[in-house]
């Protein structure tokens, strides 16, 4: 590894979940064998990003790419700290889902599972695409290769409901994207003479009105339907009709944390921190980021459908990523990148424990999981630590987001931020903790026909949420890597 | 290059003389295969004599030939410049490919005995199209006008439904309607210039340009060619034009015909007229603007409803005219290079879905959509070609469609016309609409028992489609040909022949 040049191992990363992809459609026929070929290529992507990993970390910034598309505009790539955490994410979680979706779509006996593991593959490809993408192009490029591919694992049971989600997804997710987000890229093409990522960003100089400003944020910000800013969130619990590890890894992990990522990317690299507080453009962002943080967490505590309930979570947990960009600080920025990572851990650790449950006592509801925790120790247990990291209590990951999240607000004074966590944080523990609750202290029901007596899940589940859930808590006793990237991210200079 | 060398010099007559003996030929043997043969060899030579012509005037300029030895005005020039020479490369690869992929495709849904007729009408369909691109004389282009109209009349009657001979008898009646505007412009412009020479003309409407016959001319001409484009709302011969044809043929006049005449309409208004008359005295700009944008909803939202799929490309090549129009309409530089780079895009990405569903009517006979369930399953190579064409037609990026949309969409930009930028990319969520429903269609839903085992369709006609399909990527990521002689072709045309 260490021979290649730093350009070689961008197009692996991007390539190699590609060339997986067509792997697994020669191997279809061979189930072990295809399943193979897709552990093969998510290992082997992780060897190639963990490599980068170390060099942007001795601060190299890889790029790669070059191609001209049209009129100067070019299909480029150019890794920065950013970029490198959610690739580092996408590529490690990749591998762990992959573990996971072979005991999944085996116990529940799915059709169609090699268009499936296909799409899967190709839907990594772009996520890695967006997390290295040098300009926007490029990143809308990967974006809609990511809508894209992920519609089939959608629609994947084909029943009618599933159909009708998907067209919520593909319609709502496309809309945005060419209806806002295009033209949004397109503008600042038009009024910067560049779409490339820079840091300070490249707006400053424009000469663009307050007012200009603030609507081009707007498109970007409602553009990015995969931020799932409210009112275009509806996409996300729609799309929980997919099989659990989509709902998992693309719908806790790459595809969501894709939109918070180009909305961090854009704030930070197109318009700059310092450009838009001083405009004070930006300041709406707060509010509608804040509305969204309390309102999906009422509405979780509404739902009695785990998974309903998780991708509501989501939502909030997606508008914490871009509130506390939105206080446009330093430290606030730095709690935002740590947040990607820290709810894409946790995220992905409470779908494994809800699709254990489906496939050990095909549960759904959280009324029917009464005692639950007797059952599947394991399963409920690293639910309670992915809920405790949610809720943002120590010692899981989420305590440090938290942390440096709320530090941003009350250094920048901005008590509506703060109000906002300190709310959401309450609504959070109210709809995590009583599913703990009923889970371990609840007597379990009897064993009926419909509901008979079950264990634990699937082994390969079950390993699979046993890491990531130990992945938590490492990351709040070791969060080295992810908060020296988080760090390097143009505009944070920490004081030590 | 040997000047001396006789076909070398005399090949923009090769390209418009070799199908028209080729038809004679096919004509004469009327046997299927051998007819087949002899259109194979005359439509693979033409892509070979185009893309001759393209490199003689990218190297050394424009190229005027006389054709028969007369010089013009008084013969007929063949006059190939940027603009026409990027037209017929695409012309004659549209033809070459889609006669690779007719020999099964026809002998499925044509009579053995009308075959020869069959291949025979194509290459005079050819021969006029061509025609119609290479001369720079306005008579002889409503020679060839009528060539290739009555070839194609005879093609879309050959349909194997009955409903064939009611749309090729509606597209008769309007496309002669369209012919004679078209004449009748022609004639007033020789009476006020006496030439038909389009470079004379050009050249002596200077003194002329605000009259009342020039003016009419321009008119009559623009409604003429109109008919020809299927600019809405003069597009009613074309939706059951292209369903009722034969596979092969739509897929061939839906990615050739209606661009030459668009072509014709960028040579009258840029180049003949000029903008000064076209868009200066006559403001036509703000009419054909609201019918670009009217052609992109209207259809759009009628494409979805349709129940043959064949119907619904049908209008959606309507609407995808209107995005043509609109890069027309901007009358700048990047909306022009938008307008031809989708006309060469469109011609690619709808060619090959037409293909596709040609595969599929082999394989099925299906044309309704909703006999189409589950057919990505049983034929996922097919379909396949499909759903990346159909993401063409989207304008998703990674595909041509998105190329010559960037470029409408800066245009609209530049312009200040941020409600054209609305428009645009509206119109593009109605396709992600009636695209999608195909798409859903196909796969998502479980098979019906007719559709389980269908025939597999033969292998040419299977690589012919995906040849396009993989172009539809191509061109999205490399547009150095594409975007890259649009833009040349659109300053050539903003500069007009005078």
């Amino acid at each position: 590894m260490s021979g290649l040049t730093s350009e070689t191992l961008v197009l692996l990363a991007l390539c190699l979940p590609a060339l997986g992809a067509v792997g697994i459609a020669i191997a279809a026929r061979i189930p072990n064998l295809r399943e193979a070929v897709t552990l093969t290529a998510a290992g082997a992507n992780f060897v190639v990003v963990g490599t980068l990993l170390v060099r942007v970390l001795d601060g190299e910034r890889p790029v790669a790419g070059g191609w001209e598309v049209f009129g100067g505009i070019e299909i480029a790539f150019l890794v920065e700290p950013l970029g490198m955490l959610f690739a580092t994410i996408a590529a490690t979680l990749w591998i762990v889902n992959s573990i996971y979706s072979i005991g999944y779509m085996r116990g529940n006996d799915e059709p169609r599972q090699t268009p499936f593991y296909i799409c899967f593959a190709v839907a990594i490809s772009a996520a890695i695409g967006i997390a290295f993408a040098g300009n926007l192009l490029t990143l809308f490029l990967f974006y809609e290769i990511l809508t894209i591919s992920t519609y089939p694992l959608v629609t994947h049971k084909g029943t009618d409901e599933a159909k009708a989600k998907g067209r919520v997804y593909l319609l709502l997710l496309l809309a945005t994207s060419m209806l806002l987000l295009l033209p949004a890229i397109i503008w600042t093409w038009v009024a910067a003479g560049t779409m490339d990522f820079a840091p300070g960003g490249i707006l400053a100089t424009a000469g663009l009105s307050a007012g200009s400003v603030g609507l081009l944020l707007a498109l970007y910000i409602f553009g990015i339907g995969k931020a799932a800013v409210m009112p275009v969130h509806s996409w996300l619990p729609a799309a929980m009709v997919a099989p659990t590890p989509v709902s998992a890894l693309l719908h806790a992990v790459a595809v969501v944390k894709a939109g918070v990522f180009t909305v961090v990317k854009v704030i930070v690299y197109i318009f700059g921190i310092d450009f838009l507080a001083a405009s004070g453009a930006g300041d709406w962002l707060i509010y509608v980021a804040g509305f969204t943080v309390i309102t999906a967490s009422v509405i979780a505590l509404m739902q009695d459908n785990l998974k309903a309930r998780l991708a509501y979570s989501t939502i909030s947990q997606l508008s914490y990523v871009v509130l506390a960009t939105a206080i446009l600080t330093p430290i606030s920025v730095l709690g935002a990148a740590l947040h990607i990572a820290a709810h894409a851990i946790s995220k992905i650790t409470l779908f494994f424990a809800a699709g254990s449950i489906y496939t050990a006592a095909h549960l759904t509801e959280v009324s029917q999981l009464d005692g639950i925790g007797r059952r599947m120790p394991w399963t409920m247990g690293a639910f309670t630590i992915a809920a405790l990291s949610m809720i943002g209590l120590p010692p899981t990951a989420g305590f440090v987001s938290k942390w440096f999240i709320l530090s941003g607000g009350m250094a920048a004074e901005n008590w509506v931020a703060v109000g906002v966590i300190f709310v959401s944080t309450c609504l959070t523990a109210s709809y995590f903790l009583p599913i703990v609750y009923r889970a371990f202290f609840r007597p379990p029901p009897a064993a009926t026909p419909e509901h008979p007596a079950h264990g634990e899940g699937p082994f390969p589940v079950v390993l699979a949420l046993t890491i990531t859930a130990l992945g938590i808590l490492a990351m709040f006793f070791f969060p080295d890597v992810p908060f020296a990237l988080s760090e390097a991210l143009a505009g944070v200079e920490m004081a030590k | 290059m040997n000047a001396g060398f006789l076909p070398l010099e005399h090949l923009p007559a090769l390209q418009v003389v070799v199908p028209l003996l080729g038809a004679v030929l096919a004509a004469l043997v009327r046997r299927g295969a051998i007819a087949w043969m002899i259109t194979l060899a005359a439509a693979w030579s033409m892509p070979v004599i185009a893309f001759a012509l393209l490199d003689q005037v990218l190297t050394s300029g424009t190229i005027s030939y006389a054709l028969g030895g007369w010089a013009p005005p008084v013969g007929i020039e063949y006059r190939i410049d940027q603009a026409n020479a990027f037209m017929l490369v695409l012309v004659s690869i549209m033809a070459a490919l889609v006669t690779t992929y007719s020999l099964r495709s026809v002998a499925s849904e044509i009579a053995p005995e009308r075959q020869g007729w069959y291949y025979s009408m194509f290459l005079l369909c050819l021969t006029g199209l061509l025609g119609m691109v290479i001369t720079g004389d306005a008579f002889n282009i409503f020679v060839f006008m009528e060539v290739s109209s009555l070839a194609t009349y005879v093609l879309i009657a050959l349909g194997r439904d009955r409903r064939a001979l009611i749309s090729a008898y509606q597209y008769l009646v309007i496309g002669t309607i369209g012919a004679t505007f078209y004449v009748i412009g022609v004639g007033l412009l020789f009476t006020m210039t006496g030439t038909l020479n389009l470079v004379d003309i050009a050249g002596r409407l200077e003194t002329v340009e605000n009259t009342r016959p020039v003016i009419a001319a321009l008119g009559f001409i623009g409604v003429g060619i109109g008919l020809k484009l299927a600019l809405f709302p003069l597009h009613l011969w074309l939706p059951n034009a292209y369903a009722f044809a034969p596979s092969a043929v739509t897929a061939f006049i839906a990615s050739t015909a209606t661009k030459v005449a668009v072509y014709l309409l960028l040579r009258f208004f840029f180049s003949v007229f000029g903008i000064p008359i076209a868009f200066g005295i006559t403001q036509a700009a703000p009419m054909l603007l609201v019918l670009a944008v009217l052609g992109m909803l209207v259809p759009s939202l009628v494409a979805i409803f349709q129940t043959n799929v064949k119907r619904m490309l049908a209008y959606s090549s309507v609407a995808q005219i209107g995005y043509i129009m609109l890069g027309i309409a901007l009358v700048s530089q990047t909306g022009l290079t938008g307008g031809i780079s989708h006309l060469f895009n469109h011609a690619i990405i709808k060619g090959t879905l037409f293909l596709a569903i040609g595969c599929m009517v082999y394989s099925t006979g299906i044309t309704r959509i909703e006999q189409m369930a589950g057919i990505g399953r049983t034929m996922p190579l097919t379909m396949g070609a499909f759903v990346v064409a159909g993401l063409g037609l989207i304008g998703i990026p990674g595909t041509a469609g998105f190329v010559s949309k960037w470029f409408l969409i800066m245009g609209a930009v530049e312009q200040g016309l941020w409600w054209l930028v609305a428009v645009i990319v509206f119109s593009s969520l109605l396709a992600v609409i009636y695209v999608g429903r195909i798409i859903e269609i196909a796969w998502f839903r479980e098979p019906v028992a007719t559709a389980a085992a269908p025939r597999k369709p033969p292998v040419e006609m299977l690589a012919v489609t995906w040849v396009l399909a993989a172009a539809t990527i191509y061109f999205g990521l490399d547009t150095r040909i594409t975007a890259g002689v649009a833009a040349q072709a659109a300053e050539l045309l903003l500069a007009g022949y005078r």
